[in-house]
């Protein structure tokens, strides 16, 4: 059982790192369109707005898969601090990874903007028309890219500490694909 | 190597010297991340044109009016409907276009980020609209009663706003700064040559409002043509005349207009530009030949007209990208820079209105 276990299922792995490139993507995408004034700023927000809703919708199933397919227990070897800093991390990563698109869906909604997906594919609007809303909403949906960043970066601060240091097997339960040694 | 589980091979966790330079990689790791993240927004860039630079641009070139669009701060809101007579449905397959009314928001306001600015003749005029048929994609555009634009980039936008900033000591923009820009700018020189020779009408009423920025009409069998479009009034143009300007009150652009709304609906055509290959779509400072085929579209009438307080447009971004599908951008880069600036100036002005809402 224990050799099963120690690593992701598939499906969840599959959905980790697809999801890891979409988000650091359109954390770039974001900080980058906020800047631009340039040619690039209708392409970025072409390609942010449907990447959102494609991250929402994929952190439906990944929650989903969750419940299906558990993680596997961190290692016994992990102090207690660890242990409650990664539980906290990854609910902070999953709550702000349904956050962001909603905070971007509300936002739009509210200036109000068409929630434009591809050509004449539209979200209907989430919330009634309202400036001042519009406004704290939009604040809020950069200063949780930036908190999302900043959990991103320790997240994958500790992954490169697990693999690369402590040797505990935590890297390589969601970073290893092939057969094992010992299979 | 113990192999504890027999898949995962566990070693023993690093300590020392060999800890503390893998560590030191961990660190290099987050850094270049961090750092690429920080470039892309801008941070090690300080010459470059953000958003923030623009704003700011605009701010220093007219003043801090908070609550107010940071350009076209002077504007009256109005109501309407557009009337389409089908014509461009063959080049477009944006529900507009089909046969029938759509719900029109519009403003009217003077250039210009002082809301308060006296109303003068040679003033830029603009005319914006938001269709919004029922059940389809709503369409929002800026227009300007220039026949070009002075600019054809946000570069060249931002330059000119600095080089028309007031001098402290004047009170008056350096007319040195400005020969400056137009030095470095000969597509502003012959485009300004072009805008001081349009006639100046003597009525918001009976202006002609231009897109400036061309588009593309892609229709139903997915033929995409460039396209331009103005707004044509049924009005006949008077030529704005001194006496009225020199009895003038202060806002006898907008009170005109107003008495003009309340007496019968005003109507412009939609009329469409069909551009040619080879005409430029990524410049508007240079003008489309005289003969390219024009469509008239439709008939928009404006019927009401409400003050900046409470009207249905205060609150609209007239964002030239918000467009139905049936109408694309083209390459024109002034296309990205006015979304983007208006977006950063819409938000400043929502977050100010949501400052000043407790004190009211």
């Amino acid at each position: 059982m224990n050799r099963h276990q120690s690593r992701f299922p598939v499906v969840s792995r599959l959905l980790h790192w697809l999801m890891a490139l979409m988000v650091l993507a359109m954390l770039f995408l974001g900080v980058g369109m906020a800047a631009s004034v340039s040619e690039r700023y209708r392409l970025l927000v072409a390609i942010h707005r449907p990447l959102g809703l494609a991250v929402l919708v994929l952190v439906a199933i990944r929650l989903i898969n969750r419940l299906l397919n558990p993680p596997p227990p961190l290692p016994d070897s992990l102090p207690a601090l660890q242990r409650v800093a990664a539980k906290a991390s990854h609910l902070l990563l999953y709550a702000l990874m349904i956050i962001m698109p909603l905070l971007g869906w509300g936002m739009l909604s509210a200036a109000p903007y068409p929630v434009v997906i591809y050509g004449s594919l539209r979200l209907p609007p989430i919330l009634n028309q309202d400036p001042a809303l519009y406004a704290l909403l939009r604040q809020l949906h950069t200063d949780f890219a930036y908190l999302l960043f900043t959990v991103f970066l320790a997240h994958l601060g500790a992954a490169l500490l697990h693999g690369l240091i402590r040797r505990d097997g935590v890297f390589e339960s969601m970073a290893s694909w092939g057969r094992r040694r010992g299979n | 190597m113990n192999e504890v589980s027999g898949l995962i091979d566990k070693r023993a966790p690093l300590t020392g010297a060999r800890a503390l330079a893998r560590f030191v990689v961990i660190g290099a790791v987050l850094l270049a991340v961090a750092g690429a993240f920080a470039y892309v927004g801008g941070w090690f860039s300080p010459d470059r044109l953000t958003q923030a630079r623009m704003i700011a641009a605009f701010e220093s070139a007219s003043g801090d009016h908070p609550g107010f669009r940071r350009n076209h701060a002077k504007g009256l809101c109005v109501t309407g409907w557009f009337e389409s007579n089908g014509s461009a449905a063959a080049l477009s397959k944006a529900a507009v276009f089909a046969v029938g009314r759509v719900p029109l928001v519009g403003r009217f306001a003077l250039a210009g980020g002082m809301p308060f600015q006296t109303d003068a003749p040679a003033t830029v005029r603009s005319m914006a609209l938001r269709f919004l048929p029922s059940g389809g994609e709503e369409w929002r555009t800026g227009m300007n009663n220039i026949p070009v634009f002075a600019v054809n980039s946000a570069q060249g936008f931002y330059e000119q706003l600095l080089a028309s900033k007031p001098d402290p000591a004047t009170g008056k923009p350096n007319p040195a700064a400005m020969q400056e820009f137009l030095a470095r700018h000969p597509e502003t020189v012959r485009a300004m040559a072009l805008i001081r020779a349009r006639p100046i009408s003597s009525s918001f009423a009976d202006s002609i409002y231009n897109s400036l920025d061309a588009f593309r009409f892609v229709n139903a069998a997915g033929v995409s043509v460039p396209v331009r479009w103005a707004t044509v009034p049924l009005l006949e143009s008077l030529p704005e005349s001194g006496a009225q300007r020199d009895n003038a009150d202060k806002n006898y652009l907008f009170d005109d207009l107003i008495a003009r709304i309340q007496r019968q609906p005003l109507q412009w055509r939609l009329v469409l530009t069909i551009g040619q290959p080879g005409d430029p779509t990524n410049d508007a400072t240079l003008p489309w030949p005289e003969d390219r085929r024009h469509v008239d579209a439709g008939l928009v009438s404006i019927d009401h007209a409400f003050g900046e307080d409470s009207g249905a447009c205060t609150d609209v971004n007239y964002d030239p990208l918000v467009l139905p599908s049936g109408i694309e951008p083209s390459d024109d880069p002034l296309l990205s820079a006015r979304s983007a600036a208006y977006a950063r100036s819409f938000t400043l002005r929502a977050g100010e209105k949501r400052k000043n809402r407790p004190a009211r």
